[in-house]
């Protein structure tokens, strides 16, 4: 951010001329103005109130964590109620609904499994985004308490919370720590995939004459045909 | 739409423009160009006798009913169900580079939010000198920019990353739309709100049933985000965020939130779900790469494909594509008849816009023998778009996110086209 070298009153003088401007026919002074970082005192402060109500998110650090506390046991009869139907009992999953469980020791092989437990890096994505998305058709429904439990059950159904007692809340919540933490590495494509940067692409014989390999025809999955569909899936 | 019964017509033929007609055009051959004779010369046709419909009694227009295929479509083995989809973009039929607001691609999560603009409100908090709060009216205040951006999900043609699977660019590569947005540069709200030194993530997060959150850095955020609330001129359809989306240029549509709320700035990313469990690209060796942002150099052949086959048989032909880039301007564009062997450089014609949908043309006279149809973007950073065999080298086929290799569609003589992988 470019940020101004004025002091702070040097600043709301700024603004204050700016807002003039504004009154003004003319908004010339305030295009000269760039730097003090123009102000147009429009809109205003939401109330503590109205921040609390919207302010759900979470982060790994724990910011952002409620107070609250739920029980693995308390969360699996939640999750039987309100969940099961899609991700099946055990976050095994229904039909093309997430699975949420499983799947250790598939991401390098043909056919990966990301789970919670396999893939997740945090267990607070799980808090933060069942708060924020679950139940499926009635979002942000349950009480903190109950979003504890539920998070304690499918951190549970993952075997990274093995005792069925425990009781999940704000106090214990990043003691938790997920397998797959260290299966992350930043972005890395200017580096690995240099070669795709190139002078002056090849125009004339690049390669040997090609073949047909593959056909999406013998795959026969394009909508409105009238045959079995088999997929490879993508979510 | 009438029966395929022409044999130069398969069933697979089905999208194809127009399909009744052409359908009729291929099975009367004595007539020139198909149809109903009596509406033809010497005739007088009927709609220049009797009088059509007067003004505003289609109050807000729409396509030709002749157009009616013509429309967003979705894959329905994909997902379990149509609320948390995807419908895509009709490329093949589409030309130059905007994109109709009535078929620019839907992804929600938790269906479309149907908002009130009354009721809605922006907040902005975190490490912000200035918290604010905004109705719609009160965004539409602040200086006004107007930019064309394309809008790509990063999961564009991810269900090809095995081989080819989906007969038509609708298909493989319509998750992409391009519009004309105007709204007020996000560079505009932080100022106002005043960042503070220490605010370097922005939460993004929409006001739909899903409630979608995802980190931006603060670089990004003041260097050329929108938030929108026109898109080419009109309010913001629905579908796509109304009464005001995030616009991030370049970047995969994941980030573009729609139905925004609030945007919170901390110190930290969240790692909220769409940024680990998806829109992560799962590697090889088990490792997956993150904050996979910028949508790479890509391009496709819109028209002949398989939705539009060649019908008029050898003769002019006329190859129309798009390409784009999230890292900038498309420098060129090349053309290959015989799936890559040799490239003849590509027409582009309409503006040349950054992080823009750029279309190109390839004009030949086709001799009726079978092609293997492929397209080859260049961007200005250098970056030239990698067949499927260099990316798939890399990446593997697990990524789901990012395919940007090159497509192939065959040609056959009788016109028909379908997707296939070539080595």
């Amino acid at each position: 951010m470019v940020r101004s070298r004025m002091s702070k009153s040097l600043k709301f003088i700024a603004g204050a001329l700016v807002a003039c401007a504004l009154a003004a026919p003319s908004l010339a002074q305030q295009k000269t103005d760039v730097k003090a970082g123009p102000r147009y005192h429009i809109g205003r402060a939401p109330t503590a109130d109205e921040i609390r109500g919207w302010d759900i998110d979470v982060r790994p650090d724990g910011q952002g964590l409620p107070e609250g506390k739920g029980s693995v046991a308390q969360g699996e009869k939640l999750f039987m109620d309100n969940c099961s139907t899609c991700h099946g009992e055990f976050g095994e999953g229904n039909g093309r609904w997430p699975v949420l469980a499983g799947g250790k020791g598939s991401l390098t092989s043909d056919n990966p499994v990301k789970t919670v437990g396999s893939y997740w890096p945090y267990a607070s994505t799980v808090f933060d985004y069942v708060r924020h998305a679950m139940p499926y058709g009635n979002a942000e429904s349950f009480s903190v308490d109950e979003y504890y439990a539920l998070v304690a059950y499918v951190l549970y159904l993952n075997d990274v919370i093995t005792d069925q007692n425990f009781e999940l809340s704000n106090k214990n919540f990043t003691t938790i720590k997920m397998p797959n933490e260290q299966g992350f590495v930043m972005d890395d494509r200017a580096a690995t995939e240099k070669s795709f940067w190139q002078k002056d692409p090849c125009m004339k014989d690049c390669i040997a004459p090609v073949k047909i390999t593959a056909r999406a025809a013998a795959i026969d999955v394009t909508p409105e045909d009238s045959k079995d569909k088999k997929s490879r899936g993508v979510e | 739409m009438s029966k395929m019964d022409s044999p130069r017509q398969s069933r697979r033929n089905f999208l194809a423009a127009g399909a009744g007609v052409a359908a009729s055009v291929l099975a009367k051959p004595a007539l020139a160009g198909g149809g109903n004779p009596a509406n033809q010369p010497p005739n007088v046709p009927e709609w220049s006798k009797a009088l059509g419909e007067g003004v505003a009694v289609r109050p807000y227009g729409k396509p030709s009913k002749f157009e009616k295929d013509v429309v967003r479509r979705d894959v329905e083995w994909l997902t379990a169900s149509r609320e948390s989809s995807v419908s895509f973009t009709p490329l093949h039929e589409l030309e130059g580079i905007i994109t109709p607001n009535g078929l620019c691609f839907e992804r929600h999560h938790g269906g479309i939010a149907e908002i009130d603009p009354a009721d809605h409100r922006l907040m902005i908090h975190g490490l912000v000198e200035r918290p604010l709060i905004l109705t719609l009216e009160e965004l539409k205040r602040y200086p006004r920019v107007n930019r064309i951006h394309f809008m790509e999900c990063a999961a564009n043609s991810g269900m090809e990353w095995r081989g080819a699977q989906l007969n038509g660019c609708q298909f493989t590569h319509g998750m992409i739309h391009c519009v004309q947005y105007t709204g007020v540069s996000l560079r505009t709200l932080l100022e106002e709100a005043g960042v503070k030194t220490n605010g370097k993530w922005l939460l993004v997060e929409g006001a739909d049933a899903a409630a979608m959150d995802r980190s931006l850095p603060i670089e990004k955020a003041l260097d050329d985000c929108i938030i929108a609330y026109k898109m080419n001129g009109e309010a913001l359809y629905p579908e796509q965020g109304y009464p005001m989306r995030l616009v991030v240029p370049g970047w995969q549509g994941n980030l573009w939130v729609k139905w925004l709320r609030r945007i919170k700035v901390g110190d930290q990313p969240w790692h909220t779900r769409e940024e680990t469990s998806k829109y992560t690209d799962l590697l090889p060796n088990g490792k997956a790469r993150r904050f996979t942002w910028s949508m790479d150099a890509k391009s496709v052949i819109t028209s002949p494909s398989p939705q539009a086959p060649i019908k008029h048989g050898k003769g002019f032909t006329i190859v129309s594509g798009l390409a784009w880039s999230g890292n900038g301007k498309v420098k060129r564009v090349d053309v290959s008849l015989d799936g890559g062997r040799n490239w003849w450089p590509a027409r582009i014609d309409g503006p040349v816009l950054d992080k823009a949908l750029t279309r190109f043309y390839y004009e030949f006279d086709w001799n009726g023998e079978p092609l293997l149809l492929q397209s080859r973007v260049q961007d200005e950073t250098g970056y030239v778009q990698p067949s499927k065999a260099e990316l798939r080298k890399i990446r593997g086929v697990n990524s789901i996110y990012h395919n940007n290799g090159i497509q192939t569609w065959h040609v056959q003589a009788n016109g028909e086209v379908e997707n296939v992988e070539v080595a």
